[in-house]
């Protein structure tokens, strides 16, 4: 059984109020952050700890921290990132859903190693109730002085603010969350600068994941080096997936990235297997953008090495044959589903949340999406696909922020691993439109364990 | 001397130039000029913030500096990446950057009407140059084109949303020239637009500026519609005292009539600058002011005579006088045959005939 630092808690009835939250240990790293120890060391621990961002870049948040700009007279924001839009990413909503008093104390802790006397917390717009419920929290902790002027006497102010985004994906992106926290319209900003030293008002700023800020409380409690003992090489510490598709226990989970995805989907302990006796056929391991990968890669390595559930396990391979382990959001997908169709369902929400600022996003998502389209319904051509290719090899690296890469990277990890579930849907379009392709011959030659 | 600014020295396609701290790619690569120029449609460097966005300038950067000659992963966007010390950067020479830039120009015309036969921006087009330039020959977009309900938006500027390319120039002159902004981007994606959204005309002394920083024909001039098109008109500079401009303008006439006014525009396309103030110009010049007696003539605009406006008026075409040597291999050039030795045409003077030439005066014997 794995280690559970963040969701160690969760199922304690009313852990969501302050009392109960307090009575099992809770706002102690406060404490020992603003009473024992300096913002540089708040820092050097969260360093330490190889904590690394769990939005889905998993830059090492101490050196993010510590790239923070500080001049004199300047104010400094942290801005928590809950705009968590990616489909099949659904772990910071169970954060923040039943124990928000862990995002607030996390934020405090944070708030206090960057300097941030004013810190916001920029929510989608879809999760309304969770913003009563984070406002709750808030007003439980200022009662309770863990907010507000000169907290604990150390002399350090604070004051959290939540601000619900109007439904936009494009606003999870960290410049574009910034200009909509601005009032302005969501666009990503060209970089540079940096948000580290121009961000929100033109003033430095660190944005952060929801589950990156609750893990600053276990880092502080227990040390940075302690956490760092958990997990594997640079992939340190626990990680929450949220697991969803064909999977018998689907929810979300926390993992301590020591674990092979084949025990995550097949173990009881984990998402138990797939239903009805059906095989595995794909699986996207790290939220929409990421590469989907065939079972017979998901597993095992191109190496033939067991793929385990952290960083560098999931990127073995690079984009040929590996994936990334993103934000978590793990899609599971068996023998009945049609890679196409799922393709196309992403290529039309991409089309759909692309800001539209620069053109190769703008046009060419639009343009995949009808292709696909077409595909699908058996209208295609061979040479369709090899337009997709083109049209996706275009869009990536050439725009100004990464939905453009987000929007191409599964239309290329699909053809590249599912090339002839495209060409039999080009050559039987009637067969295409009464059913799937099933499992073909890239499915796994590897055994199916039982239960 | 340590007053002296130090220079950059920044390499583009092989040509080294000097320039201050500070500049952009884009702009060092102006300097030079020619072929190196990357191709802007939405960077306009009279309006603060603009760029970044339609990525036709991206360029490769094969070394960040000197001090760190690490080249640079992506593609960047030459408007808005300033240069640094010893930088090496790709354009023309960089097969990367036009297979880039032939995307781009392909993802541009995706959805852009083919009408340049009714388009009043045709003939001063950048995306019709940006097509003849880097385009392909064709497209391979086989879905109906994407369009837009009619907006109107005043007596004075057309709104063609189907045309737009999303530059966002228009809605920087908007917030840098005038007190409020009433329009701007609406919706998102491809199915974003620009348009006003409470108010429903645009009116302002300078909002005719946004027709000359339109790329397209999204926004042309209403008084101006239909009425010409620009390569028959005769662009003239002319001024008049203005008290809300500058008044320095381009007259497009036909004939005594003028048909158009415009600010004038640089060899970028881009509204001129005098003693460092952007030459924009108000309503009253643009619009109302459209008789020749209203202005100071100054002269003959100069056209690039690669322009279709300068079409009919070579202006300015010098014919090649000396050959090089080295190109013949040391040979001077010889012609096998020179025409004028045989034909009669050049040794009959026409106006010292007393009517008009005819086959007799050309038959050598009866002269």
């Amino acid at each position: 059984m794995g280690r559970k630092l963040l969701l160690e808690k969760a199922h304690v009835e009313n852990i969501r109020l302050y009392d109960v939250y307090r009575q099992q240990g809770g706002y102690r790293s406060v404490e020992k952050a603003l009473k024992s120890m300096s913002p540089d060391q708040v820092t050097e621990e969260v360093k330490k700890s190889g904590l690394r961002g769990r939005g889905g870049a998993g830059f090492p948040t101490g050196m993010k921290w510590s790239f923070l700009a500080k001049p004199e007279g300047v104010p400094r924001y942290l801005v928590v990132n809950a705009d968590e839009s990616e489909p099949g990413t659904f772990k910071d909503r169970y954060l923040m859903e039943f124990i928000p008093h862990l995002l607030i104390e996390g934020m405090i802790t944070a708030s206090f190693a960057l300097g941030s006397n004013t810190s916001f917390i920029y929510i989608r717009g879809e999760y309304a109730w969770i913003v009563d419920i984070l406002e709750q929290a808030i007003a439980e902790a200022k009662h309770n002085g863990w907010l507000g002027k000169n907290i604990l006497g150390s002399g350090f102010d604070c004051e959290i603010y939540v601000q619900r985004g109007a439904g936009a994906y494009i606003c999870g992106e960290e410049t574009a969350l910034i200009e909509s926290l601005e009032g302005k319209r969501g666009n990503p900003r060209i970089k540079p600068p940096f948000p580290a030293v121009k961000g929100l008002w033109d003033c430095p700023t660190v944005v952060n994941n929801v589950e990156t800020i609750a893990a600053v409380v276990p880092i502080i409690n227990e040390g940075g080096e302690e956490y760092a003992k958990i997990g594997v090489g640079k992939s340190t510490g626990t990680k929450l997936i949220s697991a969803c598709g064909n999977l018998n226990k689907p929810g979300v989970y926390e993992i301590d990235m020591t674990i092979s995805v084949e025990e995550f989907i097949y173990s009881d302990e984990y998402c138990g297997g797939i239903p009805n006796g059906k095989k595995l056929k794909a699986c996207i391991p790290g939220g929409s953008s990421v590469p989907i990968l065939p079972a017979n890669l998901l597993l095992k390595t191109a190496k033939g090495e067991t793929r385990y559930m952290n960083y560098e396990s999931l990127a073995d391979g690079g984009f040929a044959t590996g994936s990334m382990m993103g934000s978590g959001g793990f899609i599971v997908m068996d023998d009945t589903q049609c890679v196409v169709k799922h393709t196309y369902t992403l290529a039309r929400f991409y089309r759909h949340e692309s800001c539209g600022q620069c053109s190769p996003c703008r046009e060419g998502t639009g343009w995949m999406e009808k292709i696909l389209l077409n595909l699908e319904n058996g209208k295609g051509k061979m040479s369709d696909i090899d337009l997709l290719w083109d049209i996706q090899r275009k869009i990536e690296g050439n725009t100004i922020c990464p939905l453009g890469d987000a929007a191409a990277w599964p239309v290329a990890a699909a053809i590249r691993h599912f090339r002839d579930e495209f060409e039999w849907h080009v050559t039987n379009p009637e067969d295409a439109l009464r059913r799937n392709y099933g499992i073909g011959h890239y499915a796994d030659p590897i055994h199916v364990p039982v239960g | 001397m340590s007053d002296e600014k130090k220079l950059f020295k920044v390499t583009i396609d092989n040509i080294t130039i000097d320039v201050e701290p500070g500049t952009t790619i884009l702009h060092a690569a102006r300097q030079i000029g020619g072929d190196v120029t990357p191709p802007a449609m939405c960077y306009y460097s009279k309006l603060k913030g603009s760029g970044g966005k339609c990525r036709t300038c991206l360029v490769e950067v094969a070394a960040g500096s000197t001090a760190d000659p690490r080249p640079m992963p992506k593609l960047v966007a030459s408007c808005r990446t300033n240069v640094m010390d010893g930088m090496i950067v790709k354009n023309i020479t960089s097969e990367r950057v036009q297979d880039a830039r032939a995307g781009v120009v392909e993802f541009l015309l995706l959805n852009h009407p083919l009408d340049c036969p009714i388009c009043d921006q045709a003939g001063e087009c950048h995306l019709q140059d940006l097509g003849y330039e880097h385009g392909k020959e064709g497209t391979r977009y086989e879905f109906k084109r994407r369009t837009f309900e009619k907006e109107d938006i005043g007596p004075y500027i057309q709104l063609h949303m189907t045309r737009c390319i999303l530059c966002y120039r228009c809605t920087y002159v908007a917030d840098q020239l005038t007190e409020n902004r009433v329009h701007g981007v609406l919706d998102r994606g491809d199915h974003a637009e620009i348009s006003t959204y409470i108010s429903k005309a645009i009116d302002n002394e300078f909002s005719g500026n946004m027709i000359d920083v339109c790329p397209v024909g999204a926004l042309t001039d209403k008084t101006f519609r239909f009425k010409n098109r620009v390569w028959f008109t005769k662009p003239v500079e002319a001024h008049r005292d203005c008290d809300k401009c500058c008044g320095k303008v381009t007259l497009w006439q036909r004939g005594d009539e003028v048909l158009r006014v415009t600010a004038r525009k640089d060899q970028w396309g881009e509204v001129e600058s005098y003693e460092g103030k952007t030459g924009w110009i108000c309503n009253t010049c643009r619009f109302d002011k459209k008789s020749v007696k209203d202005w100071v003539i100054e002269g003959p605009s100069k056209v690039n005579r690669h322009s279709v406006i300068s079409q009919g008026h070579y202006v300015g075409v010098s014919q090649p006088k000396e050959t090089m040597p080295e190109v013949m291999g040391g040979r001077a050039p010889k012609l096998l045959m020179d025409i004028h030795d045989v034909s009669g045409v050049n040794t009959v003077n026409i106006s010292a005939l007393p009517g008009p030439a005819t086959s007799k005066n050309y038959t050598k014997n009866e002269q």
